[in-house]
């Protein structure tokens, strides 16, 4: 039978031999609970992963395409290395634009150090340029190499010593959210596997008779697992719901900061709907697992 | 059907319970068991539709060695087996006609409603077809669990005390039931301790009476 065929199957369900199996109190509270606990922090742990990762390529793709450059000269010879340095850019090739940044800009950078109303004319401040890249870049050693000879007071800083470790760090929450997702469904899993190994055990007087009457294996596993597998859906879902219900409701904002970027955006709204799924489909598993072994060792 | 060559059990490591048994259950055949209280009737039916496993010799069924079989086909096996345990097991949650039709319902077939009330009627439980097992009385379980075991049509029927908690005319009720499904070509095995069934069976059937005693088996016939 193909995986969509046994899907449909246990979908339909089987009326009178879900009947043969008594009605469990405890383990049926405790998949549904568990179920639906596991898929609310499900959807928090799956926010932050998306959350991570777009802020991990929004970093990633603004740094890498941006550099400065620094040139700290004599006052003298501030303009003429400034207009060297713009001149050596636009001659660079993979240069796709370069401008000096303005007195109140860089005062503005300077403001949460300094204080407002800083008079970067009167101070011996390094002039800023800019730097975007086109989509091929530059070559850092080159343009350094260049930049060495028509302007010595110019220090490029392509970003890359600070750009790593803040994409690194991105890149190791979008994993650890991940990672939270599989334990999740983990625990899920083994959860429901002590409930369903509960259930079986509480039925052994049942699931004797059935064996004596000529029900195979096939078929007492198949009525505990329709039972746990749609328990488990249904719990999944109310807690997905609850999850994304908490998540709109989060604050939201526009800047690049992980803990206020935490939620779907767009499509990824589309994403949590696959929780319930993959927590049926864990339930699937874990009861067949836990129903064949209980059902090999009760008999 | 069911063939035991040189079977023996013994629970644990207690002296054997059963040794060296050898008989065979011929299609169309019907044969009683008898002997004492824990002489070992029950082990003997249970190594029969294979819910126990020999700790020595053979349990052949419709062919096929036991050992070799996987649990499917164990399974598939006991569909053609009709029992009557001596405890008359059922699901408490169901009502006594779905326990009756248990066994076509673990099969997958449908139910002939007419044949199940014909049935019930016919052990006199038409009354108590919605009552839940633990509400009925000993010898209404033990008729139930005769309706249950025939439900199918198995090609075997194997009885463990079938008549232990009914009134006379019931077991002869329930005689004449099992030796109609005998005269159908099933094979038959009783096992009771009820001398007085067995020789009322003689004017119905021509029956094998086996004995176990001592953990042997024996052809009784003259001290009946």
């Amino acid at each position: 039978m193909t995986g969509l065929a046994a899907l449909l199957a246990l979908l339909k369900g089987d009326a009178q031999a879900d009947r043969v199996v008594p009605p469990s109190g405890f383990t049926a509270r405790l998949t549904l609970f568990t179920a639906a606990a596991m898929a609310f922090l499900a959807v928090f742990a799956l926010a932050l992963s998306l959350a991570a990762g777009r802020l991990a390529d929004n970093w990633s793709e603004a740094l890498a395409r941006s550099s400065t450059i620094r040139i700290s000269a004599p006052a003298a010879q501030m303009d003429a290395q400034a207009a060297a340095v713009l001149e050596v850019l636009r001659t660079t090739p993979g240069v796709a634009e370069a401008r000096m940044l303005s007195s109140d800009e860089q005062a503005a950078l300077l403001e949460p150090w300094l204080g407002p109303g800083l008079p970067t004319d009167t101070l011996p401040v390094p002039r800023l340029i800019e730097v975007i890249e086109t989509s091929d870049g530059y070559s850092s050693d080159g343009l350094r190499l260049r930049l060495s000879a028509e302007a010595p007071g110019a220090v490029l800083d392509d970003h890359t010593r600070w750009r790593k470790p803040l994409v690194e760090a991105a890149g190791r929450l979008r994993l650890l959210g991940w990672l939270s997702l599989i334990l999740i469904f983990g625990v899920m899993g083994a959860m429901i596997t002590l409930a369903a190994q509960a259930a079986l055990a509480a039925n052994a007087q049942v699931i004797t008779v059935l064996r004596l009457v000529g029900a195979r294996d096939a078929y007492i596993a198949g009525a505990f697992m329709r039972r746990f597998t749609r328990r488990a859906g249904v719990g999944a879902m109310i807690g997905t719901g609850a999850g994304m219900v908490a998540i709109a409701f989060l604050p939201a904002s526009t800047s690049d900061s992980v803990l206020t970027g935490i939620g779907f955006q767009g499509a990824g709204w589309i994403t949590p709907f696959l929780i319930p799924l993959l927590g049926a489909a864990v339930a699937l598993f874990a009861t067949r697992s836990a129903a064949f072994r209980s059902l090999r060792n009760l008999s | 059907m069911i063939e035991l060559e040189s079977v023996g059990y013994s629970y644990g490591r207690s002296t054997p319970l059963l040794s060296d048994l050898t008989v065979k259950l011929a299609r169309g055949s019907f044969h009683f068991l008898t002997g004492p209280s824990g002489a070992g009737k029950t082990t003997f039916l249970k190594l029969c539709y294979l819910e126990l496993t020999p700790t020595s010799g053979r349990v052949r069924i419709f062919g096929h060695s036991g050992s070799d079989l996987g649990r499917d086909h164990v399974a598939l096996s006991r569909q053609k087996i009709g029992v009557v345990h001596q405890d008359c097991r059922f699901l408490d949650h169901l009502s006594l006609a779905e326990n009756i039709a248990l066994p076509l319902t673990v099969s997958n077939r449908p139910v002939p409603q007419n044949d199940l009330s014909d049935l019930m009627a016919w052990v006199g439980l038409t009354q108590q077809a919605g009552q839940r097992p633990p509400e009925l009385s000993g010898g209404e379980r033990q008729r139930a669990a005769l309706a249950r075991a025939v439900m199918t049509g198995p090609d075997v029927l194997l009885a463990d005390e079938p008549t232990g908690n009914v009134d006379w005319e019931m077991s002869l009720r329930l005689l004449h039931l099992m030796v109609e499904l005998n005269r159908m070509g099933k094979t038959v095995l009783i096992a009771t301790h009820d001398m007085a069934l067995i020789r009322a069976s003689r004017q119905y059937v021509q029956a094998r009476v086996l004995r176990l005693q001592g953990g042997r088996l024996t052809l009784a016939g003259a001290d009946l």
